[in-house]
């Protein structure tokens, strides 16, 4: 008796030193991983929060009716033709007369966005009565401009070290003291297509494209991985084909996404013919993708029914489709809608497979249908992190802040639906 | 959620992909594929165009220009890209490959020059380089006392006395880029060139001389740094002893954090490059198949676009992108050809 506690006594304490230090090593553990995915989020934050502002000039443009409407017609079409341009360009020269020669004026001209006489030539349209007076317009300033004024070009190194001219530096500083400089939230990069000038790009073509593509990869890898996993668990018999098919369905879950695109680039491209670089190939290579997941989480929220279940629906006399279809995919349902929405979050952030049928591309143009040209999130923020022009810095940050949050949100979607509509047996 | 509405569902489906996929869509936004140096200028010329013409903007894909020129060679017809762009030049097996496919006709423009820089930190000095040293730094063998051996240089002065004291580190793009090809025929093969046993070798052993100016080595002091040259950039800042390869563009855009080195005694600025002082400079090209002008609406208005004085001029939109712009005497050869459509003839 005394013998046995004195043994657990004099044991004890190491197995507790063991049980504490396996303790530490786990809190360890946890720790260096969230300080990884801290120092990720953190310094994607940091870069990218610069994104969602965007400094704009206020100019003086006089807009002479000779110049754009010399006929009075008002006609958005006359208008839309006239050269903004130059007339941008001596509104700027008025401005700062001091810019006599030629690379001053350059320097000048480049305060300003290169697509701001695109914004003026709108805003002109949309306000015909301005013809003729001298509008007061906020434009965009120049991605160089712009980076200047949010710290990140650096004013005080020497002139060739940087891209913004000692010049440009001393307008800057005078419209800034009379108010002309200020920073708006970013409403363009959230409403625009791509571009090649930072100020001017946006996500929302990305993001479309993303949305058609997951909606056509939704639409085709959700009813056929319901029913052929409905079909393997209810109807098939288990033999060795159909252990033999879930085998490979597992292996395909594991296949490398870059082979689904060259596979959607040999059958949909070329035997089908189907248009490059468009969200319905995008959208049928991603389903390719999510099948295996879709179809090995509906077989397992299939199995989770309980046999009764069934059973019962048979007692009273059900066929056996009428059991599974009123009864148990039903029950099975919740399951099979999580395990298609963490596939589709899986297809949101792929870039691999879309590399092969040419949805890497540069699309101004917001898509409008699922055979129009369109990117997809990933690709845009592979795009633009490959760009040389600094401004593209913040904005690719800023572009995985936003699909971040989608898959934060997808996952969410799952979580909720799982937490209200799954029955626990 | 009868059975019924799910097959109904799903035939409804598969009737929209199978719709889609026998009507063909007549195609009216011109699609561009090929390199991506090329890229960030055609780019910038498509959204230009879009604004500015009523036409749809283009699509441009970058698939680097050798598979650009595959994708265009394969065929005349809406699913085949209308213009390939490429930062060399068209090879002779690619012309016959477009002829077997039935393009018999290309338009040949070229855009403009890029320069390759070598380029280091800030914080270091700027280094002064000939091609030659450049090959004995990078290449795979080199030749010591009339012999070929592996490279066994490891600092930088010990492959000329003049260079500081520094261990060679060099980060550039992998073999699939076209910066790597440029940057491997006009720095190293042209400090090859200047090793008299190696020149020799050109006639004798033609195979053998490629195989020696085309080699970097393979011993950790070149690093394949991908293609991304941003991350370049990031990794030379951090590391001011290293030296990266990238094209000119992305030198200009980060003056503040590197410097390119001086090759031959020129650095690689925007007036040296033009000049052709520079040495490591290559042309830019896009191909543009004639079938296809008048099928695919726009092709012409964008020709007209990327080679008016607005975009391709030494004051052009292009140039404050990072083109070096050509001559004027050549822009205006260029634009001849282009205003005339003449296919190109090898």
């Amino acid at each position: 008796m005394t013998d046995a506690v004195n043994i657990l006594a004099t044991s004890s304490s190491p197995r507790h030193a063991a049980e504490s230090r396996f303790r530490l090593y786990g809190v360890i553990a946890i720790i260096i991983s969230l300080g990884f995915l801290f120092v990720m989020v953190g310094s994607i934050a940091i870069r990218g929060t610069g994104a969602f502002q965007q400094s704009f000039v206020n100019i003086a443009v006089p807009l002479p009716a000779e110049k754009i409407d010399p006929k009075g017609t008002a006609d958005p079409q006359v208008i839309r033709k006239s050269r903004f341009g130059g007339i941008l360009k001596s509104a700027l020269r008025e401005m700062f007369p001091e810019a006599k020669s030629r690379k001053d004026k350059r320097q000048l001209y480049k305060l300003v966005s290169a697509t701001a006489e695109y914004s003026l030539r709108d805003h002109v349209v949309a306000n015909p009565d301005l013809v003729g007076t001298t509008a007061s317009v906020w434009v965009r300033a120049s991605s160089d401009i712009d980076m200047y004024l949010k710290g990140n070009i650096d004013g005080t190194l020497d002139e060739s070290q940087r891209r913004v001219s000692d010049l440009q530096l001393a307008w800057a500083a005078e419209l800034q003291s009379k108010g002309r400089i200020e920073k708006r939230f970013n409403t363009q990069f959230f409403t625009g297509g791509d571009s090649r000038e930072p100020e001017q790009a946006g996500i929302l073509g990305a993001v479309t494209g993303s949305a058609l593509s997951l909606l056509v990869c939704f639409l085709l890898s959700f009813p056929i991985g319901v029913l052929a996993a409905v079909y393997l668990e209810e109807f098939a018999s288990k033999g060795r084909i159909n252990r033999l098919i879930e085998v490979n369905i597992n292996n395909l879950a594991a296949v490398p996404s870059i082979v689904f695109g060259l596979l959607g680039l040999a059958i949909f491209l070329n035997v089908f013919g189907l248009p490059r670089s468009t969200p319905l190939v995008g959208g049928m290579v991603l389903a390719l993708m999510t099948l295996p997941t879709i179809i090995i989480a509906s077989r397992a929220s299939l199995r989770a029914v309980p046999p009764s279940i069934r059973e019962a629906a048979f007692g009273l006399g059900a066929s056996k489709v009428q059991a599974t279809f009123h009864h148990v995919v039903p029950l099975a349902m919740p399951g099979m809608l999580t395990g298609s929405i963490i596939g589709m979050a899986q297809a949101l952030g792929e870039t691999a497979p879309l590399l092969m049928i040419g949805m890497v591309a540069f699309i101004v143009d917001i898509p409008g249908g699922i055979t129009e040209a369109a990117t997809a999130l990933p690709v845009q923020i592979f795009l633009w992190a490959d760009s040389p022009e600094r401004g593209f810095l913040e904005k690719t940050s800023a572009a995985i802040m936003v699909l971040l949050g989608f898959l934060i949100l997808m996952n969410l979607i799952a979580i909720i639906l799982r937490r209200r509509l799954e029955i626990r047996w | 959620m009868s059975i019924r509405t799910t097959i109904l569902a799903l035939t409804a489906t598969a009737a929209a992909v199978a719709a889609t996929s026998t009507t063909a869509i007549a195609r009216d936004q011109i699609n561009i594929v090929g390199s991506s140096t090329v890229f960030p200028f055609a780019t910038a010329v498509a959204e230009r165009f879009g604004k500015n013409t009523d036409f749809k903007t283009p699509v441009v894909e970058s698939t680097g220009s050798g598979g650009g020129l595959k994708l265009f060679c394969a065929g005349i017809g809406e699913n085949t890209p209308d213009i390939t762009n490429a930062s060399r030049r068209i090879k002779s097996s690619e012309v016959e490959l477009c002829g077997k496919n039935g393009i018999k006709e290309i338009v040949e423009v070229k855009v403009g020059y890029d320069g390759i820089v070598l380029a280091n930190s800030r914080s270091s000095d700027v280094m002064k380089l000939s091609r030659k040293d450049i090959f004995t730094a990078l290449a795979k063998d080199v030749p010591v006392d009339g012999k070929l051996v592996a490279n066994p240089y490891t600092t930088w002065n010990q492959v000329n006395s003049a260079l500081p004291n520094v261990k060679i580190e060099v980060l550039g793009p992998p073999p699939t880029s076209g910066t790597r090809d440029a940057f491997v025929e006009l720095a190293m093969e042209g400090g090859c060139k200047k090793f008299d046993m190696i020149a020799a070798m050109k006639k004798s052993d033609s195979k053998g001389y490629k195989a020696v100016c085309h080699s970097i080595r393979e011993d950790g002091a070149f690093v394949e740094a991908g293609e991304n040259d941003n991350l370049i950039v990031q990794k030379l800042e951090a590391n001011p002893a290293a030296f990266g390869i990238f094209g000119y563009s992305f030198l200009d855009q980060n003056s503040d954090k590197v410097q390119g080195s001086e090759i031959e005694g020129n650095l690689p600025t925007f007036e040296k490059i033009a000049d052709g002082d520079y040495p490591v400079s290559r042309s830019l090209y896009f191909y543009v198949k004639k079938a296809h002008i008048g099928v695919i609406p726009g092709i012409e208005a964008y020709l007209a676009e990327f080679t008016s004085e607005d975009a391709a001029g030494e004051d052009g939109y292009l140039a404050e992108k990072g083109l070096i712009p050509m001559t004027e005497d050549e822009a205006t050869k260029v634009n001849a050809a282009v205003a005339n459509l003449t296919p190109l003839s090898m």
